[in-house]
């Protein structure tokens, strides 16, 4: 790697891991950071030095991901961790989940800005409630890919039967989600086998090794492109004698693409105007499109404030206070209160909402739909109606990640209890 | 008009810091940029200066002094602040001591590392400040691995690290008691490399101890120490010249210099290509213990 257009030229891969520390993801993450040469020598050092204190056997590459003090006393992962490393192709950003039962809240969140998700089975044990319960969440987070791999090979001979076996267990499940593309990798996380090289040991695999799947999936058509959205998010004006009269609105592009010149529609005043510019610090540019951030100035002094949205007339989102939602609940101290009130933010706006109906709980192992019992507690995901006391500017989940979303924030204490996504 | 819709991963994450700087404007009453001079902090005022261009960044600079200073990074400091027109204050861990808020360490390996979190709470309490940003990324340490960017500090300043609120999408949560302030990190993402690459694309000015240069230094458990007026010799130990430079820039008690020849920002960036340290390899105040950072960052460290 060095300074040419190589580096300044790659695109960005963000990814999750789910799984616990017996599916071995961890040692997944290890090997992939150790053979892309991503691990440096103070920190394999340092994890040398504390896998002897523990009596582990081999180096333990878990060491690597689990930085907390409790982490590594309990032996658990208890937290999103985010990973970094990059091959001269693609730079990677993993959201590293735990993945007990009661870490929904962790599997979702990192989910929530991943591309790409890999979901572990152990070969031994096969296609689990808890591999089911981390692919309806990658179908409900809408990842568009899922790599399905099936770890510790070398623990069922390199088993060729073994591993059709799982494939047909797993797409049965699948069947039921929406997931666009699923691929499969028999792998040992352990040996390396299929992780960065192809493996000796199973010649009988046709496919691609992880890393080189990682670095070729093309994700270029994940982001939405067609439907312009841009909500407002801080309004800049200089007050200074060069930049008397600027006025220009600074905010991230959540959809579509926006040009110079472009008729546009601001919500919710429904007043019309015409992009003057879009600038990027010192200069202007002839497009944008999401996830950038810019400031769009436009012809005529309309009065906008922040979580206000700039829209093309003939595309607009939904403009109301009624939002039909999955949610998945987050508080371990109190459970979704139907008729309760909170905070909703979605996109730059703050509103308050309250919870009109619950209307079932989804029984996330089988995906059945739970009517009878309504009480909503921490990581259980329904489906809501709520009611916010302003409109909001939105459209589904499916279409747009960045409208289509929400948290919920406890008004007393603050936290963020659920987070939505719109129907 | 292009193609595919797509941007480079640089652009990514300068857009991504941007969001959160602006979001940090609109959430906070009063934010403030802590900045230290080194490189990671000078990414983010650079990035404060485009995210309200051409208005002026709408929250001040603020530098916690260890008073144990390279003199380039001072110097550097404050012509920089004040090209991008930002107010800068600064908060002294030597006041924190003559003033008995905190006690200096003794022994060869004194440091005031740690004293900075002392003079850092006081600050933001003396200002009401209620939102830090600084220049900390996830790839630098593990329990920084763990961080949000907005991260919730409490009454005291501490981090209750495994009790973050989720962070989810792009929506953050300032929401707040009186009394508790946040830490905001637009550089989460970014690698060493990154803020490299950064730092030569946009031709931003950094200080001179980045680069190769001649310099006495004495080697201590394998680190090697800026021979100043604030270090005490120990027994055996001799000075001698080097050239070296810097990967990060603290306290100059414990911060470590590195032997190289690299005096361009493009011989910098294949040395961290080539590297097989962290950068953080030489910080003296990591290699305390195994959850050195994570114990300081509970305090209410950076």
């Amino acid at each position: 790697m060095s300074t040419d257009e190589g580096y300044l030229d790659m695109d960005l891969l963000r990814f999750t891991t789910a799984g616990s520390v017996d599916d071995g993801k961890s040692t997944l993450i290890g090997r992939l950071m150790f053979d892309t040469k991503t691990i440096f020598e103070d920190q394999l050092e340092a994890i040398e030095k504390s896998s002897q204190q523990r009596g582990d056997a081999n180096v333990n590459l878990a060491l690597l991901t689990d930085g907390l003090r409790a982490e590594r006393e309990q032996g658990i992962t208890i937290d999103v961790a985010y990973r970094y490393f990059a091959t001269p192709k693609r730079k990677f950003i993993i959201a590293d989940t735990p993945g007990h039962i009661q870490y929904t809240r962790n599997m979702v969140t990192g989910a929530s800005t991943a591309n790409l998700a890999i979901i572990l089975i152990d070969a031994r044990k096969g296609v689990i409630e808890q591999t089911c319960r981390h692919a309806f969440i990658a179908s409900l987070l809408r990842i568009e890919h899922v790599v399905l791999c099936i770890n510790k090979m070398d623990l069922v001979d390199y088993s060729e039967e073994r591993y059709e076996e799982i494939v047909k267990q797993f797409s049965e499940f699948a069947s039921r989600l929406d997931i666009k593309e699923m691929t499969f990798i028999p792998i040992s996380a352990l040996h390396g086998d299929n992780v960065v090289n192809r493996s000796e040991n199973m010649p009988w695999y046709g496919g691609s090794p992880l890393l080189y799947h990682l670095e070729t999936v093309y994700i270029g058509s994940d982001a939405n492109h067609v439907d312009p959205r841009f909500p407002v998010q801080w309004v800049i004006r200089p007050h200074s004698e060069k930049y008397h009269d600027y006025r220009g609105y600074g905010g991230r592009i959540a959809g579509g693409v926006f040009k110079p010149g472009d008729e546009v529609t601001v919500l919710p005043s429904g007043f019309s105007s015409k992009i003057r510019s879009i600038d990027r610090f010192e200069e202007e540019v002839d497009e944008a499109f999401s996830p950038m951030s810019v400031a769009v100035r436009l012809e005529d002094e309309i009065d906008i404030s922040r979580g206000d949205m700039i829209v093309k007339p003939n595309n607009q989102p939904t403009v109301s206070q009624d939002i039909d939602a999955m949610v998945c609940w987050f508080s371990s101290d109190r459970t979704l209160q139907a008729r309760g009130k909170y905070i909703i933010r979605h996109t730059t706006k703050t509103a308050k909402a309250m919870v009109k109906s619950i209307q079932y709980k989804v029984d996330i192992n089988t995906l059945h739909k739970i009517e009878t019992d309504l009480n909503i507690g921490m990581n259980d995901i329904a489906r809501i109606q709520l009611r916010t006391s302003e409109p909001l500017f939105f459209d589904s989940y499916r279409k747009n990640r960045f409208t289509g979303s929400f948290v919920l924030i406890d008004e007393f204490t603050n936290k963020t209890v659920a987070a939505g996504m719109i129907r | 008009m292009s193609l595919s819709y797509k941007i480079r991963h640089l652009e990514q994450l300068e857009s991504e810091a941007i969001f959160v700087l602006r979001e940090t404007a609109a959430q906070f009453e009063r934010p403030v940029i802590l900045f230290s001079g080194g490189k990671d902090s000078i990414v983010v005022a650079r990035l404060a200066q485009k995210a309200f261009w051409p208005a002026r960044p709408p929250m001040p600079f603020m530098h916690v002094d260890t008073g144990h200073n390279f003199p380039e990074t001072i110097e550097f400091r404050d012509r920089f602040i004040a090209d991008i027109g930002g107010k800068l204050i600064v908060a002294s861990v030597q006041d924190s001591i003559d003033q008995g808020r905190a006690v200096e360490e003794t022994g060869p390996n004194a440091s005031r590392n740690a004293l900075q979190t002392v003079t850092l709470l006081d600050a933001i309490e003396e200002h009401r400040f209620d939102g830090a940003v600084g220049g900390a990324r996830r790839d630098e340490e593990k329990a920084r691995a763990k961080e949000r960017f907005f991260s919730h500090r409490d009454e005291f300043g501490q981090w209750d690290p495994k009790n973050q609120r989720p962070e989810l999408w792009n929506l953050f949560n300032a929401r707040k008691s009186q009394g508790e302030h946040f830490r905001v990190f637009p550089l989460s993402n970014w690698t060493e490399m990154d803020v490299w690459q950064y730092i030569l694309r946009e031709e931003i000015a950094i200080p001179s101890i980045y680069f190769s240069h001649e310099r006495e230094v004495i080697e201590r458990d394998g680190v090697l120490l800026d021979n100043n007026d604030f270090i005490t010799l120990a027994d055996g130990e001799v000075p001698q010249k080097r050239i070296v430079r810097f990967r990060t820039v603290g306290d100059a008690t414990c911060t470590g210099a590195v032997e190289s020849e690299a005096d361009s920002l493009e011989k910098i960036i294949e040395e961290v290509a080539s590297a097989r340290q962290t950068e953080r390899g030489g910080r003296a105040d990591d290699k305390r213990s195994e959850s050195a950072m994570e114990d300081r960052k509970k305090e209410g460290y950076f």
